[in-house]
């Protein structure tokens, strides 16, 4: 059974077609990661799971249940986290308030407070500025912030719209330590957006190979980037 | 020095209408970019609730009648329904809607409240009787105030204070302080759009309300246009303060109230009717050399 299915789905931003007949399936537990020049699609395949735009056409399930055409509260509730590209900090919140706010959804007081804990080891960064307001963040720190604050919803699937971009490579490393342990040891599902491929070369997992649109291929990640068949997704 | 401690604390009272005002307009915008024009109509219609409908000029108390610890509670809940209702039947139906288009909405409904009222009452300004023993004069350092005046900031200031407690401490101020900044993203964590507009709504609802009773009891008219007059001066306080800045529009409301009280002083006796006139230029002055507003919040510049 898949855990997240969206099916032959369409959206238009006005006369525009950003994602034309999308289909894709993913099992709990796995990596997809999604890649394709500028202009893709990429962003508008996450924004359409996480209900912020609508599909003219197409169906979005998540657990069997159909998410296309409810509203983003209702989707996060389902247990789908999203980083949406472009750091959206609450910047005159404090950084421990945008967590406390991405935890706002769970009833589990113990286990947020845990989590909280857990998420200050990572980064300890962010307990030491705990109480300051997030817009006084680097751009890094907020990227950090962000992909924190989206773990504190206690997901079952998380999106993150290029999770790398803006880090230095030793935060990319500490980032991805984190989401593929959570992936290991709870079944977190991660769909990731990376316009540099050598993130999933390292990391392995499928992947789906987006251009104007569409979706032109899809595979696993380390025999697409081997083959001739991305660089035919940019230029070809 | 008595002169200027009456020219202070009229000034306060004056500015705590409209730093009331204000945040009620303030809220709102802060929570859906909608100016809501028909708020100033939700505080003639809450001052009006404590009349009998009647088209007399003498006027008839209704729920004005009620002691004062029933009565504040109820016209607080009617500021608070009105305002409400207005987002559930109109509003909410236009969240999706260009800015523009939920503004003249906005204008429609307060036309609707207010013919409403001049349905039921007449466009005849009544007197309104209420806490009469509130305008006796108190000596403080040798001014002579009215115990109103004192009790007008005294009760904005507690309400500023609440207000800020909520928002700072409570999981549903933390909420709409998110959802003021970013909406989208606030929701994509789970927070229910819906239910953050409509506590924005109830809180603005009763921040009008607050101003109708300070107003009746103050004047002692009940006048279908006192919402208005005060709507346009707060309206223009929160643009001053940053459109979506709750701390903006209050110091902005003292401060109109402020320039007001300091015109009628030093302008001299033959300006004086135009007194309203070198308010609005010092605005515009204002808006000149700061064309976002005083404290505007970085959220409201990127959106644009």
């Amino acid at each position: 059974m898949s855990f997240l299915s969206v099916d032959n789905v369409t959206v238009r931003y006005g006369r525009l077609t950003a994602l034309r007949h999308a289909s894709f399936k993913m099992v709990a537990g796995e990596t997809l990661f999604v890649t394709g020049p500028n202009g893709a699609g990429k962003s508008t395949l996450l924004k359409a799971i996480a209900g912020v735009v609508v599909p003219v056409e197409g169906q979005i399930r998540l657990a069997g249940t159909v998410i296309s055409g409810a509203v983003p509260e209702d989707i996060a509730r389902r247990g789908f986290s999203m980083v949406p590209e472009g750091r959206h900090v609450f910047g005159t919140l404090t950084i421990e308030e945008n967590l406390r706010l991405g935890a706002g959804m769970r009833a589990d007081k113990e286990a947020v407070a845990a989590d909280l804990a857990g998420c200050y080891e990572v980064f300890p960064m962010l307990r030491e500025r705990r109480d300051a307001p997030a817009a006084v963040l680097s751009g890094g720190q907020q990227q950090m912030l962000v992909i924190a604050r989206a773990l504190m919803a206690g997901p079952q699937l998380i999106a993150i719209d290029e999770p790398s971009l803006g880090l230095a490579p030793k935060i990319i490393d500490q980032v991805y330590d984190v989401l593929l342990r959570l992936r290991d040891e709870r079944g977190l599902t991660l769909l990731i957006v990376e316009q540099s491929s050598t993130r999933a070369l390292l990391t392995g997992g499928r992947m789906l190979l987006m251009r104007s649109g569409e979706i032109v291929m899809e595979g696993d990640a380390r025999d697409l980037l081997r083959g001739d068949a991305l660089k035919q997704a940019y230029f070809g | 020095m008595t002169a200027i401690l009456q020219i202070v604390f009229d000034a306060l009272s004056l500015g705590s209408i409209y730093a009331l005002g204000a945040l009620g307009i303030a809220l709102i915008f802060g929570v859906m970019r909608l100016v809501n024009f028909a708020h100033g109509d939700y505080i003639s219609f809450c001052v009006f609730a404590m009349l009998v409908p009647s088209t007399d000029a003498m006027s008839e108390m209704f729920l004005g009648s009620l002691p004062t610890v029933v009565l504040v509670p109820v016209i607080l809940l009617i500021g608070a329904g009105v305002s409400v209702l207005s987002e559930i039947v109109v509003f909410r139906r236009l969240r999706d809607a260009n800015p523009a288009t939920m503004m003249i909405a906005s204008f429609a409904l307060g036309f609707i409240l207010k013919h409403f009222l001049l349905m039921l009452f007449s466009s005849r300004p009544k007197s309104i009787n209420l806490w009469p023993d509130l305008s006796l004069p108190v000596e403080i350092l040798g001014a002579r105030l009215p115990l109103l005046q004192l009790i007008a900031i005294g009760i904005t200031i507690i309400i500023l204070v609440a207000l800020s407690a909520f928002l700072k401490q409570t999981r549903f101020g933390l909420e709409m302080r998110a959802a003021a900044e970013n909406f989208t993203m606030a929701r994509m964590l789970g927070v229910k759009a819906n239910r953050v507009i409509l506590i924005a709504f109830a809180i603005s609802g009763m921040l009008a309300a607050s101003i109708g009773l300070l107003l009746a009891a103050q004047t002692g008219t009940a006048d279908i246009q006192m919402g208005v007059s005060v709507m346009l001066v707060a309206f223009i306080a929160t643009v001053i303060g940053g459109l979506g800045s709750l701390a903006g529009a209050v110091v902005a409301g003292y401060l109109i109230g402020a320039a007001s009280v300091l015109m009628q002083v030093i302008l001299p006796l033959e300006a004086r009717p135009f007194r309203d006139a070198f308010v609005y230029a010092a605005v515009i002055a204002c808006l000149i050399w700061r064309p976002q507003g005083l404290f505007a919040p970085k959220s409201a510049k990127q959106r644009v």
